[in-house]
């Protein structure tokens, strides 16, 4: 069959309707609490291994908030296979950027910190106590 | 291969679009992958600053205000509004495209109707964050908050913030144009007289986008 504007818009129906986008709003509202709720406890928690554990699991459910909302919102999963693949293997390079930036970054601080004196002391310096009442102040 | 070539043939004769959507959605697409990888660039160059620096404000001490607050300061709950209120404007959007599939004028215009009200309120929400905080000292280049260890904290966390909350707003300011856009074609019965709602699709798809990249500067930001 050819293919018009027409057709195309009578042809792309696929997908749950109504019911999916409810199902969708739920999971997406539960994510976001879920969320929160980490947030608020990561705020007690002081051992280092444990923030990074759940910092972890806080990016785990971003990404799965991105996923449903590409894939349902923005209705990708019910495109066909080559138009979802020239869209998502492109940002696989993300990977890559991601941990060759980041540690590049930290190897920097450490580099900076082992070989420069001055720049370890002046990021050890106290920042000067803000007075009461003095937080709406401009210069 | 040997499952594709049975299909494929037909569906790059020509005469059919072979992905199966118009070209302005797949354009749309592929201007959105390029906007993600710009987002991407701004939020790595901000996790690589703060990888190679020596200690960075808590954000629970920073974002801890909201409108009539007073004294009673709260962390997290007025970015969480701005979250539900962008997750919500992005359902009505849903909602508006669904409505166009049935052809129902009078439920695109009601539900593009909510979703620039919900735009409208992000962006009012960010105004006032923004004042808030300028009203703190905070700016480009000047920062009033300390390290989570009380040191001298950089200008950096200052700078990509609103560089970057910016820029995202930025995208949520033409979004409500565009949507405002929309709905006036909508009520003038353009999309009617074409036959096909097709257009309030991508517009519906950079809305979405909007709301995909507050998950990741809500994440990044304020909660880790």
């Amino acid at each position: 069959m050819e293919h018009t504007i027409e057709s195309l818009a009578q042809e792309h129906h696929v997908g749950g309707g109504r019911k999916e986008i409810y199902r969708v709003t739920i999971i997406l509202t539960v994510f976001t609490l879920v969320e929160l709720a980490l947030g608020f406890y990561l705020m007690n928690v002081t051992n280092e291994l444990m923030r990074h554990f759940i910092k972890g699991v806080i990016i785990i459910f971003m990404l799965a908030k991105a996923f449903y909302i590409v894939g349902y919102f923005m209705h990708l999963r019910h495109e066909i296979r080559n138009l979802i693949m020239t869209i998502v293997v492109p940002l696989f390079l993300f990977v890559w950027f991601i941990t060759a930036f980041l540690s590049d970054g930290n190897s920097f601080k450490n580099l900076k910190n082992s070989l420069d004196r001055g720049h370890k002391e002046r990021s050890e310096q106290p920042a000067p106590v803000k007075k009461e009442g003095e937080e709406h102040k401009m210069e | 291969m040997a499952t594709t070539t049975a299909t494929t043939p037909r569906m790059w004769n020509g005469g059919r679009s072979p992905f199966n959507v118009e070209y302005g959605k797949l354009m749309m697409w592929y201007f959105l992958m390029s906007d993600a990888f710009t987002f991407g660039a701004f939020l790595i160059s901000y996790g690589t600053t703060r990888f190679a620096t020596n200690g960075w404000p808590n954000p629970n001490h920073v974002f801890n205000s909201y409108p009539m607050s007073g004294a009673f300061k709260a962390p997290l709950v007025f970015v969480s509004l701005m979250t539900f209120i962008l997750i919500i404007s992005s359902v009505t959007m849903v909602l508006a495209v669904h409505e166009g599939h049935n052809m129902n004028r009078k439920g695109v215009a009601k539900y593009l109707f909510l979703t620039i009200l919900g735009g409208l309120a992000f962006l009012g929400c960010q105004a006032w964050e923004w004042t808030h905080l300028y009203h703190e000292g905070a700016w480009w280049g000047r920062n009033p908050f300390p390290n989570s260890d009380g040191t001298i904290s950089t200008t950096n966390f200052t700078n990509f913030f609103f560089t970057i909350t910016g820029f995202h707003g930025f995208h949520v300011f033409s979004g409500v144009i565009i949507n405002i856009i929309m709905l006036i074609m909508v009520l003038k019965g353009t999309f009617d007289r074409r036959g096909h709602y097709l257009m309030i699709e991508k517009a519906g798809l950079y809305w979405h986008f909007v709301d995909l990249v507050w998950v990741f500067v809500f994440t990044c930001f304020y909660l880790i």
